[in-house]
Formats: structure tokens, sequence, C-alpha cells
């Protein structure tokens, strides 16, 4: 299942890159979220997680970024428990919950994925600003970098963000609904995207709910509906035998 | 330390309301980033009884006793809410208005039985003429304060109020950034008690940067913008008083009010005419 790929986008070639969660639960008060789900994968991938609404897609990116509290299980990437924040992983969150009146230009949230790195006062340098034009550039966002963030379509404002993760030098994208409300050419574009992003070495994990999109869009799969149902090929999980398991079956809360 | 002994009467106020506009128009960023307008202006109604009591128990009105006393009836009045609708039905926003109406009125209860009431009731409604150099110096070291620490936390402030979950799984201590925020709201708060009074000072605190929200889309600006306009307002409404007989804390937000609404009006960027 590993899949070596070329590490474009970052330094550490020779290592292997692999996330292997074991056995992740996550509780809220008495409400069970998450459930005993265990996969691994490597970079170069894109993962779809997909199930029912509640079923805790959210929930998995939300505790990959560490935005949720495990209640137990561990998450390893690279070898090491991903215990803290990283600047590895970046989570992109789901349109509702961006305050898109917010004032601040595409390139201000661009640069906002430099300060976990710079910390409360390092100086925003050279490198800095050419991280940032680099990640407008490579996703087609130099032209409208002095726009206010509400003030760009569906399709521009998901790559808003992926430039941030793309400055911040995130090699795990995990993103929340990112097709929701594009249109069919903003869909397109963005899913050339996912396949250039994976292609550079970075692993794509992505909640999504179009199942016919959902093969071509990403090569592997999480079923889950708060247990964990299947983790595979895309292309051989995707069937509606399963795709019955998953969003049919009731699990327990 | 300044000596006003030689001073021009007007040269206090003046300063003073030039120092206090800019320090409250660079904090009404944060104001306006975390839409709180509503509950600036709550608190402010809620320091008179925190101040009212401070000073039934100290038997006299400084800033220190003043600063505590708001404090600690903002404390009061802003973890009640919270407490209501955590545990009800009933939204937070309608928890502070029934508390801090009820605070407020218990407060203006409690004016007459105050031993220092002629200079509170300056207090409430402001009097800049009544200013001392020691309340300019005051004056002076809570902008100083509330300036530094927002300068040099301002990247975790940002990351804080754009998106506290991902700002929080950065690592940034989004609660200390909170309570660093509350705590410099009522400070400036205090500070401007004796410019504009606690019913006023809610202008200084939002209108700023909201005229300068009608501009930029760049937070520097929003911040450095709104300072400039509250120094130019704070400034202007000193001298204007001087020309048509009001106090000088009515005339600063009198200026205030109506430069929003031309900005309003005529904003090249997001004014009404331009749509």
């Amino acid at each position: 299942m590993t899949h070596h790929s070329n590490h474009e986008c970052c330094e550490h070639h020779e290592n292997h890159h692999d996330i292997v969660v074991k056995n992740l639960t996550v509780n809220y008060r008495n409400l069970t979220a998450l459930k005993n789900i265990s996969f691994n994968s490597s970079c170069g991938n894109r993962i779809a997680l997909i199930g029912p609404n509640g079923g805790g897609k959210s929930t998995l990116l939300k505790s990959i970024a560490g935005l949720v509290k495990k209640t137990t299980g561990t998450i390893q990437w690279r070898g090491e428990a991903v215990s803290k924040w990283s600047r590895e992983f970046a989570y992109l969150p789901q349109r509702e919950e961006v305050d898109w009146n917010f004032p601040i230009t595409v390139r201000g949230l661009v640069e906002m994925g430099r300060y976990p790195q710079l910390g409360m006062w390092g100086k925003f340098s050279h490198k800095d600003i050419a991280a940032v034009d680099q990640a407008l550039e490579s996703l087609d966002l130099s032209d409208l970098q002095n726009r206010q963030i509400k003030q760009l379509s569906g399709g521009q404002q998901q790559r808003a963000f992926i430039a941030r993760a793309i400055a911040q030098e995130a090699h795990v994208l995990l993103l929340d609904e990112p097709f929701t409300g594009l249109d069919r050419t903003a869909a397109k574009t963005l899913g050339d995207l996912l396949h250039k992003l994976a292609s550079e070495g970075r692993l794509i994990i992505s909640s999504h709910h179009d199942l016919r999109t959902a093969t071509e869009l990403f090569n592997q799969v999480l079923l889950i509906n708060c247990d964990m149902v299947a983790f595979g090929e895309s292309k051989k999980l995707i069937t509606n035998d399963m795709l019955e398991k998953t969003f049919l079956t009731k699990h327990s809360k | 330390m300044i000596n006003l002994a030689s001073t021009d009467l007007i040269i206090a106020p003046f300063i003073g309301a030039t120092v206090i506009g800019f320090a409250n128009g660079f904090f009404s960023g944060f104001v306006n980033l975390r839409r709180s307008a509503l509950s600036v202006s709550a608190l402010s109604h809620t320091m008179l009884p925190g101040i009212a009591i401070a000073v039934l128990i100290t038997q006299q009105l400084t800033q220190a006793n003043a600063f505590i006393g708001a404090l600690f009836a903002c404390i009061l009045v802003g973890l009640g809410s919270v407490l209501v609708s955590r545990n009800s039905r009933i939204p937070e926003s309608t928890a502070l208005a029934i508390l801090y109406t009820a605070a407020f009125s218990g407060g203006i209860a409690l004016l007459p039985h105050l031993p220092v009431i002629a200079s509170l009731e300056s207090w409430l409604f402001g009097d800049l003429s009544l200013m001392s150099s020691r309340d300019l110096n005051f004056i002076f070291i809570i902008s100083s304060i509330s300036l530094a620490l927002s300068n040099l936390y301002m990247r975790p402030l940002l990351l804080t109020m754009f998106e506290p979950n991902v700002a929080a799984a950065q690592g940034v201590p989004i609660r200390a950034m909170q309570y660093l925020i509350f705590t410099l709201l009522i400070l400036m708060l205090v500070a401007s008690l004796q410019a504009v009074g606690s019913v006023l000072s809610v202008s200084l605190l939002v209108a700023p940067s909201a005229i300068m929200l009608l501009f930029t889309d760049n937070t520097k600006s929003l911040f450095w913008g709104g300072a400039t306009i509250g120094a130019l307002c704070g400034a202007g409404g000193v001298l204007l008083s001087q020309f048509i007989n009001i106090h000088a804390g009515q005339s600063i937000v009198i200026l205030l009010g109506i430069i929003f609404l031309i900005a309003f009006t005529f904003s090249p960027r997001y004014g009404i005419l331009k749509k």
C-alpha cells in the first residue's frame, strides 16, 4: 500500500512519510463521535472520508489536526506520535466556520500561514515574503492577492486557504468538505490541484459527500459511520454494497 | 511628570483627549474584529455599580479603586451571562442585557448615598475640564500599557480572532489572549471615563476602527487608522467645545458620529454611494 512519491514539497526525501492511526476514539462528553479508527497511509495519497452526516468525518479531521482531544488511540506521523501542533499539518475549515467579513486580504491570509513558525515576535523576513509569493503564484492567486477574502468566488476561497497551507509548508492537508458549493469548473480546478499537491508528495485527507466523484478525485477512501467500516483503494471500496453498509447501519452512540 | 501649573487650562484636556482617543481608537480594532460593540456597551454601563461600591467601601474615589471596582463588576456580569446561557435556553446576549441594566440601575440608585457624588457625576458623563496632571499621567500610563501589550501580542491576537479553533491547535494560548483583551478593554474604559464618561466611552471604543472598516481590508491600517481618527476626534472635540458651548466629551462623540456617517456615505471602497 505504501506509495512512493517524489516529495518535491519538502527536503526530507529519504524518510518514510507514513501516517499511522491506531484505535482512535473520540468522545464528546457522553457521546461517542469516533470509535476505534485505524488506518495507515503515506504521502502522495488522496484519502476521502465518506460517511453519513454526524458520522465523525469532521471529528477525525480535527483530531488529526489536534483541534479535538483524543479519548484513546494514537496518531503517528513519520514514526513519531503527534501530540501537539506541527506545521506539517494544515487544517482547512468548513466554509461556514470562516468569518468571511474579517478585514483580511488574500495575501494577509496566506501570510498568517507563516505566523506559527515565526512565533510571536520573529521578523517577517525575505524568506517569508518569498514563501508567500510562491504560494500565491502556485495557486494562481497573485492577481487576486489584494482582494478581501469575501470578494472571491468559492473556488478561489478554497485556493486561498490551500495557499496558506502551502506557505505554512504543510505536508498533510486536512480539508473539510472542500467541494461544497463549487460549480463544475471550480470543482475541476480544485480536483486537479489536489492531484498536483499529492503528486508533489503531500498527503491529502478530505471529507467528501459526492459519491459520484469520489473515485476520480481520491485514490483511497475511509468509510466511517462513527465506527470504522473500511479503508482501502477507492476503486475497490466504493461499491453499492459497501456504501449501503456505511450509510444504513446504525452505530452505537 | 507633566506640570500643569503654568499651562493654559485647555492644554491638559487637549493632551488627555488626544492620547485617550489614540489608545481607544487603536483598541477599537479588536472590538470590531470581535464584533463585540454590544458587549462593550454593556461593560461600560456595568462599571458604574462597580465603581460606586468601591467608593462606598473605601470612602474615596481614585483611579485605582475605580479600576478594581469596575473590573469586579465586569467579571461578575460577564461570567454571570455566560453561566446563564450555558445552563438555560437564554442566549448570552439576552442574559447580558438583563444583568447589565439591572447592575446599572443598582449603581444609579447608590449614587445619592456616595460621599463623592459631584466628582463621580463628572466621570459618568465626562468632564475634561477637571483633568489634573495626575489624571493625565494615569492616562499616559494606561494608554502605553495597552498599546504595548496589543502590539507585542498582535499575531496571536489576530490568529485568535480570525479562527480560535485553528489558533488553539497552532499552540496559541487563546484563553490567555481572550483574558488579555478583556482586561485591556476594562483598563481603556476606566481611562476614558473622565474624558467622555462611562456612557459615552463606547463611542471611542467602537467608532474609530468602524470608520476604518469602511475604507480598508488591512488589519494594520484598521488599528493605526483607528488610532489616528480617535486622536484627531479627541483633539478636535476639545477645540470644538471651545467655540460652541458644549462639553468636550460630547463634542468628541458627536464628531465621531458625523465622520462615521460621512464615511458610510462617501467611502470610495465600501460607501453606500459606491454601491
